[in-house]
């Protein structure tokens, strides 16, 4: 086995992982701040790609000006599906949150559907599609952007969770709802602000990987259930560790499919996902009680 | 009270009648297209189109003053629905004939209706199987994989390539082009070096190429419907590959291209001659059906007719002349279809017999290739 196919597979690893740690770090953010898991996720993903298309097609916007409508019109989903969907619940156990999500991700896929239809699309690149060689691998110049991008939404998530103050309720509220109610804070807003956050990362995430995966109206299942992946690796935490954990996921991933066999691609991606939660639930990095967020 | 009745009824069952024999009833046609889901882009072009010709044909008079009635069903490309369909068809419209599915699952579901309720099935799907063993019922108007298979290995016999590495999807559709590639493998003089598969909802295939970057390999051949080519194609640019990459006929229509973007350029592959129909040399037998065909379905639904629709051209216009011929019994139909002989239609010349319920040659294939985000034909 030469040394340049490993680097290609530890390349294309790491820019797939990097979406996963995106879409991961939206399921954190709401995870902690209301308990449940967000199966809805993934169509935010699929959100974000696709109105670009719809920005960019019929409405005839400039790629630039079509992602920020995207990313706007993804996150006032995100807010009115938190505020029609989840909080009107009466009895929020998680279960029926959980069957909620589900119905919310059915429902968006199924609205894609009819109005963009069941074809894939193609994004343009955002800068060229001319590779570049980095030792005896080649990478496309918009794996840079979804590297670069990752990590600068994952600084900002960082500086708005410990430097401004609702970040800090949000924290908050992830520790201790009722504590945090006590002192003052807005819970129910700040589930809100959640949803928000997590909705705009996925569309980011979505819009990102477009023009290298392309999209449709069902790419939100399969990427969800990744970055869902991550988030476990990492322990549901909305930092450094799910980061890894997309990253680590993105890799196997690749070198699986290089090396032992492409059938196994997504099975790999389950197995480790059922290995974590039988042996170490807490995540790959985890205390077993540790701070989340 | 009783008596006043009568005479109504019996006034309303004579003028039913009436019209019945006035104004000749309708032959029903069924149709089995995958409409929606994953078989969208074989079942609606197909739809469209059987739409189009069935309404051409009541325009200019119907078959012999009888108008056609078409009867199409959505089967989502569900093989259990479309049994259930095929059922519907026979036991409550009393068709005819029926046209489709669009799948080789859903087809060869369908076979076992067909054949127990003697009704003539023209099915739109590629599988060898569908018409191997011929069935007494069951034809076919989609090219068998296996002859564009035969396309591609002539061609690269041609090149003096003899290693090549196949990446097929892990589907239906990808099983039966694997299983075709590897069996004439042998009978072109061509080996196999490398044997991987992809996922149909991947969206990363670099690990495969790489692999076979490392290979010994002097070609590629891709079997997959869209997007998964389209994918393979940007990877294998990204990679910097030099050697040339081969498609199946699953990606035959411009969409591969506006997918593939700069990356399709060059790219060869199988096709039905419908997309290069204007580039035909004259002399060509099926120019005529299919240059009508593109023009129609452009004037029709503004956008361009695929090969895929035009298996469903070519199952309504083989009734058409079945029809004509023997009547619109289902026995007669199947007699008729089978008499069949050079019927120039969208998909090839076609000339079915008792041994051949699939009736295409080699020819009903050219191999194009991608040049300035257009078609071209290999010469």
């Amino acid at each position: 086995m030469q040394f340049d196919q490993i680097l290609q597979y530890t390349l294309s690893g790491l820019s797939t992982g990097a979406i996963y740690a995106l879409i991961g770090i939206g399921f954190s953010i709401i995870y902690n701040s209301t308990g449940i898991i967000n199966f809805a996720q993934g169509e935010f993903v699929m959100l974000g790609g696709m109105l670009t298309l719809f920005f960019m097609g019929p409405l005839k916007l400039p790629l630039w000006a079509a992602i920020p409508c995207a990313v706007l019109i993804s996150t006032l989903t995100g807010i009115v599906f938190e505020r029609f969907a989840i909080r009107p619940l009466r009895q929020p156990t998680p279960i029926n949150l959980v069957i909620i999500t589900i119905g919310g991700s059915i429902l968006m896929r199924g609205l894609a559907m009819l109005l963009w239809g069941k074809d894939t699309q193609s994004l343009p690149p955002f800068s060229g599609d001319e590779p570049i060689a980095i030792g005896g691998a080649t990478i496309l110049p918009q794996h840079i952007w979804i590297l670069g991008i990752t990590l600068v939404i994952i600084a900002i998530n960082k500086l708005y969770f410990y430097h401004t103050i609702s970040g800090k309720a949000m924290r908050a509220c992830a520790y201790n709802r009722r504590a945090a109610g006590l002192v003052g804070i807005d819970v129910r807003r700040m589930v809100m602000f959640s949803f928000m956050i997590s909705s705009a990362m996925g569309a980011v995430a979505g819009i990102i990987v477009a023009p290298l995966t392309m999209t449709a109206y069902d790419v939100g299942v399969m990427l969800g259930l990744k970055g869902f992946c991550a988030a476990i690796i990492g322990g549901m935490s909305s930092g450094a560790a799910t980061v890894v954990g997309g990253l680590i996921l993105g890799v196997l991933e690749s070198l699986g499919a290089g090396l032992v066999s492409s059938g196994y691609k997504d099975a790999i991606a389950f197995i480790i996902l059922l290995l974590i939660l039988f042996i170490r639930p807490q995540g790959l990095f985890g205390k077993a009680d540790s701070e989340r967020v | 009270m009783r008596f006043r009745v009568i005479p109504f009824i019996g006034l309303a069952v004579s003028l039913l009648l009436c019209s019945t024999v006035f104004a000749a009833t309708p032959i029903k046609i069924g149709a089995l297209f995958a409409v929606t889901g994953p078989a969208a882009f074989l079942g609606e072009p197909e739809r469209n189109t059987a739409q189009m010709v069935v309404d051409e044909i009541n325009r200019t008079g119907g078959i012999k003053g009888r108008k056609l009635e078409l009867i199409v069903y959505d089967t989502g490309g569900d093989a259990t629905k479309a049994v259930q369909l095929a059922t519907k068809l026979v036991k409550n419209d009393k068709v005819s004939a029926i046209i489709g599915p669009s799948t080789t699952g859903e087809s060869m579901a369908v076979i076992p209706v067909a054949e127990k309720d003697h009704v003539p099935l023209i099915s739109c799907a590629a599988g060898i199987k569908i018409t191997d063993p011929v069935k007494h019922w069951v034809f076919k108007t989609a090219q068998n994989d296996s002859l564009a298979v035969a396309r591609i290995y002539e061609q690269l016999q041609r090149q003096k390539i003899n290693k090549i590495a196949i990446l097929t999807v892990s589907d239906g559709f990808g099983a039966s082009g694997r299983e075709q590639l590897k069996s004439q493998a042998a009978r072109h003089g061509i080996t196999i070096v490398l044997d991987d598969t992809y996922g149909p909802k991947d969206t990363d295939m670099t690990a495969q190429l790489t692999k076979i970057r490392g290979s010994q390999a002097q070609a590629i051949i891709c079997w997959g419907t869209n997007p998964g080519p389209a994918v393979i194609a940007k990877n294998a640019r990204q990679l910097g590959l030099k050697i040339p990459l081969y498609m199946s006929h699953g990606v035959s229509s411009k969409k591969f291209i506006e997918l593939a973007g700069e990356a399709a350029e060059g790219i060869r592959l199988p096709s039905g001659k419908v997309i290069v129909a204007d580039m035909l040399p004259a002399s060509d037998p099926q120019k005529k059906s299919l240059l009508a065909y593109v023009k129609d379905y452009q004037k029709h639904y503004k956008a361009e007719g695929d090969h895929f629709g035009g298996h469903a051209w070519d199952a309504v216009m083989l009734l058409k002349g079945a029809i004509e011929r023997g009547g619109d019994a289902p026995a007669a139909i199947r007699d008729q279809l089978e008499k069949t002989r050079q019927f120039h239609g969208i998909g090839g010349t076609f000339n079915f017999s008792a041994q051949d319920h699939a009736g295409l040659g080699k020819d009903a294939f050219v191999l194009v290739e991608v040049k300035n985000r257009d078609w071209m034909i290999v010469k």
